[in-house]
């Protein structure tokens, strides 16, 4: 082994500095960001069996969170209840509170329908429709039954915001599916910002993605974060760290009966939790030890 | 500020409120629709069945299992189905024997031995897929042609077993292919990795395993088998027949063809009788139709 | 316990090739025979329908056969022009797939997204039963049940006939619905996860989600359903047989008239005693020639849409 690689020499030795990748963005920016989701002592179940149990986070508006964790630790459940997608699950019973700009989501007179067009979703893989490239950005519009003055400048300005105009402007009409997995996961984020939600969830939106493909999603995650306010699970913490503002580390967790739940360990400023984590199993996982 | 960010405000119409829970009648409008094309489907099944029950109530007793008497005209009321079950049950017996151990053999070259590369295989999957789709009556056409003139069985028993045989060939071989394809590739391994030959693999292994699957599609074939009427017209079937066959070289009668003569008649009499004979044949497929559905339900995704 | 096991004395000597296993050979050569049976059929199937033809050829000029709108070849003054028989067949299928395409799809749609799994459980059983209800019952139903009840209602004074082209239709296009309905949903159901996902994901309700998205990218999966149903209709012998009658001679001019399709002409003629290779006897094969040439394109044309449909999602 060559001291020189970074990555192994953290896995090796876990003395400071814990993170390798520079944290590029604080939560601390200086500007106040108002809470827009708030989670209260949720839990999700499947069944019978809780998934997650006693979460309680929130998350800012125009800033990026990360979700981090070890598979089956409960992130990707916990980010799809923000956008009610649990509910498309037979069985799927979110207990506590999710607020929305102090709305509770699952209130009863809350419409599951208006509340996935203001948080939009992105997906570990992408899954654009069989459909030309113009018409799956053009779809969000249309089913929402959005007034659009222009659904060319529309669909120009998602692609533009989402860094693929210029890739794509000559092949609108051709299928989206001839597309690289790069760019394909690119299209899904321009569809996503084609309905103007104010939330975006993402779902490891890099899993399936080169190195190249994956530098240019997370620049442009920076860049939405602008407009938008961001969360995202992963399962690479050099991603987290580089891209977000505040991280959650979820883990797994035996209860007395023997029952696994993925449980909260730690919510903090990024730059905080990579470098001085409060909790020793965080410390663990980021610096390699399990997970 | 651009054309396009212009074209960004000029969208943001403020959507409706989050909290109101808008009704959206065009969706349940929808469901209903889809609902309706359900309930037409069903509603059709039951009404045949009740249809059925209720014409030929009169006549479903043991009169059912009397023959067809002679000046049949004059007896009406005496009149049974015997010869078309006994009829029914030789045929359809003579139709497993041929079709299910011809069907699975074929399967089983195909899934367990068969290079899907040749191009000759693939012929092979393409005639059986063609095969599927060929008219039943052009089945009868074969066996009149080809089997009952050129080879000479004449319009007896065996030629109608025969071409019901081949009539049901693909569907015994495609449900057969989709249970062995269903067991494991782990399983054909291990064997292998035990110096098993490839026939004992798939004795010992393959087809044990997949005796379940194979089951449901040889009954369902069967079932089929025995609701068809066509070829049979064209092969002898429609005469009246009032005796039993006794041999593989016998005339013939089956109960959908005697039904379809009894539909000819103008009695009123007879026309209940068909009904009773509708409802003897309808409880039989209902029968063998269950078990397949038990057979596949309890043994289905054991891996 | 090592010295228990016995292995070959010299471990290479018998992975050498050239070990011959009869038995293997021989059961090989049964399956070969096995499947050759399928290909045997389907030769046997063109011998038996093309020979005969060739020699009705002979006989009657192939244009008349197709042009000329007069079918009596039983009878005295004879003609052997087959469009009376087409045009019946048409007009029952046209009739079967008007009613089969949107019952079966909407069901197709209602099962694979709205239905619970446990309502599918129970439904789909069900539908099967529709579809293993023998030809001639759906034939005795429409005839004696359907039939009256349709000339009862019947607003203009012009009733269907005793036995008529629409109601045979009526009843095949029920037959043909689980056909339809359970390959459309076959298709419905290979529609990936994901897309209904990203669908739900972008505010779609779930009208949006089966209209907009998984039924065009089922499309071709669902047309080869339609297009099986079609050839289904096209050969099915005894609703037609029972219900429509064996009437031949003229074009029907409107469905409810009484009048032969090509099948059931086939086994109107075939259940007489015609004298074999006599010309009356020939038509049989001439028509079931017919009849064989059409389904087989269709049934080519469904497993080409499959094909195209598996190649995007398999």
């Amino acid at each position: 082994m060559t001291p020189s690689d970074p990555k192994d020499a953290a896995m090796t030795h876990p003395a400071p500095p814990l993170i390798t990748t520079s944290v590029r963005l604080s939560a601390d920016d200086g500007v106040a960001h108002e809470p827009v989701l708030t989670l209260k002592d949720i839990s999700v179940f499947y069944g019978g069996y809780e998934a997650v149990r006693g979460v309680d986070m929130d998350m800012a508006g125009n800033q990026i969170t990360a979700l981090i964790g070890p598979s089956g630790c409960g992130k990707s459940t916990v980010l799809r209840s923000l956008n009610r997608m649990n509910d498309l699950i037979p069985g799927a019973r979110v207990a506590g509170t999710i607020s929305y700009h102090g709305q509770n989501l699952y209130a009863r007179e809350v419409d599951p329908i208006e509340l996935r067009r203001r948080i939009g979703m992105v997906f570990q893989k992408p899954n654009p429709f069989p459909k030309s490239i113009y018409d799956n950005i053009a779809y969000g519009p249309r089913v929402t039954g959005m007034k659009v003055t222009s659904m060319n400048d529309l669909v120009e300005q998602a692609l533009r915001d989402a860094a693929l105009w210029d890739e794509v402007k000559d092949k609108l009409k051709q299928s989206a599916l001839a597309l690289s997995g790069g760019q394909q996961q690119r299209l899904c984020i321009a569809r996503t910002i084609a309905v103007r939600p104010e939330v975006i969830l993402m779902d490891e939106p890099c899993s399936a993605l080169d190195p190249i493909a994956t530098g240019k999603i997370e620049d442009l995650m920076i860049n939405l974060a602008a407009d938008y306010t961001i969360v995202i699970v992963t399962h690479n913490m050099q991603q987290a760290a580089r891209v977000s503002h505040r991280t959650a580390f979820f883990t797994a967790e035996v209860d007395e009966a023997g029952v696994r739940h993925g449980r909260l360990v730690e919510y903090e400023d990024t730059n905080k939790l990579f470098t001085n984590p409060n909790h020793k199993r965080t410390e663990d996982y980021i610096t390699g030890r399990f997970g | 500020m651009t054309a396009a960010a212009a074209a960004r405000e000029a969208v943001i119409a403020p959507p409706p409120s989050l909290t109101q829970r808008r009704i959206r009648p065009g969706e349940l409008l929808f469901r209903l629709a889809l609902q309706f094309c359900l309930l037409v489907a069903f509603a059709f099944l039951v009404a045949l069945i009740v249809f059925a029950v209720y014409k030929g109530w009169n006549r479903l007793d043991a009169r059912l299992w009397q023959n067809m008497p002679t000046g049949r005209a004059s007896r009406v009321e005496a009149a049974g189905v015997q010869s078309a079950i006994t009829g029914t049950l030789w045929v359809i017996a003579l139709t497993a024997l041929i079709s299910l151990p011809t069907g699975i053999a074929s399967a089983i070259y195909l899934e367990e031995y068969a290079d899907n590369t040749r191009w000759y295989n693939r012929l092979l999957e393409l005639n059986i897929q063609n095969l599927a789709g060929v008219p039943s009556i052009v089945f009868g056409i074969l066996g009149l042609g080809l089997i009952a003139r050129v080879i000479g069985l004449g319009f007896t028993v065996i030629t109608a077993a025969v071409v019901l045989s081949l009539l049901v060939l693909p569907t015994v071989i495609i449900a057969s292919r989709e249970a062995l394809r269903a067991v494991p590739q782990s399983i054909r391994q291990a064997s292998y990795a035990l110096g098993a030959t490839r026939w004992q693999t798939t004795s010992r292994q393959v087809l044990p395993a997949a005796i379940p699957g194979m089951a449901t599609g040889a009954i369902l074939a069967l079932s089929r088998a025995l609701g068809e009427a066509a070829p049979l017209i064209l092969l002898g079937a429609v005469t009246f027949i009032r005796f039993n066959p006794d041999s593989l070289l016998s005339t013939y009668t089956t109960l959908p063809i005697q039904i379809y003569n009894l539909i000819k008649e103008p009695q009123a009499e007879f026309q209940e009788l068909a009904a009773a004979a509708i409802v003897l044949l309808l409880v039989i497929l209902l029968l063998m139709n269950s078990v397949a559905i038990v057979i596949r339900n309890k043994f289905q995704k054991r891996w | 316990m090592a010295a228990d096991i016995t292995r070959p004395d010299v471990p290479a000597a018998g992975v050498r090739r050239g070990r011959s296993r009869p038995g293997e050979r021989i059961i090989e050569t049964l399956l070969v025979v096995a499947a050759v049976v399928s290909v045997a059929t389907t030769i046997g199937i063109m011998a038996s329908l093309f020979i005969p033809t060739v020699e009705f050829f002979g006989q009657v000029s192939i244009v008349e056969f197709f042009t000329k709108t007069m079918w009596t070849p039983l009878f005295a003054d004879k003609h052997y022009g087959v469009l009376p028989l087409l045009v019946a067949t048409l007009w029952v299928t046209a009739i079967a797939i008007v009613i089969a395409v949107p019952l079966g799809i909407g069901a197709a749609i209602y099962l694979s997204e709205y239905a619970r799994p446990g309502t599918r459980k129970v439904l789909k059983p069900v539908l099967e039963i529709l579809a293993g209800i023998p030809t001639v019952v759906y034939g005795f139903f429409a005839l004696t049940f359907l039939n009256p009840v349709l000339i009862d209602w019947w607003p203009t004074a012009n009733k269907p006939e005793f036995q008529n082209l629409l109601v045979a239709g009526i009843a095949m296009g029920i037959m043909i619905v689980p056909t339809v309905a359970s390959l459309s949903e076959d298709a419905m159901s290979a529609v990936p996860r994901s897309l209904r996902e990203g669908a739900y994901a972008l505010a779609s309700t779930k009208m949006q989600v089966s209209t907009r998205v998984v039924v065009p990218a089922a499309l071709s999966g669902i047309v080869a359903a339609i297009v099986l149903g079609f050839s289904r209709a096209l050969g099915e012998t005894l609703i037609v047989t029972i219900a429509a009658g064996l009437k031949t001679a003229d074009v029907p001019t409107s469905p409810i008239q009484g009048a032969a399709t090509m099948t059931s002409y086939i086994a109107g003629a075939g259940q007489g005693d015609l004298p074999v290779d006599s010309l009356e006897y020939l038509t049989i094969f001439a028509v079931g020639a017919t009849l064989f040439v059409f389904t087989f394109g269709l049934n080519a044309l469904s497993i080409r849409l499959v094909r195209k449909f598996r190649e995007v999602y398999e």
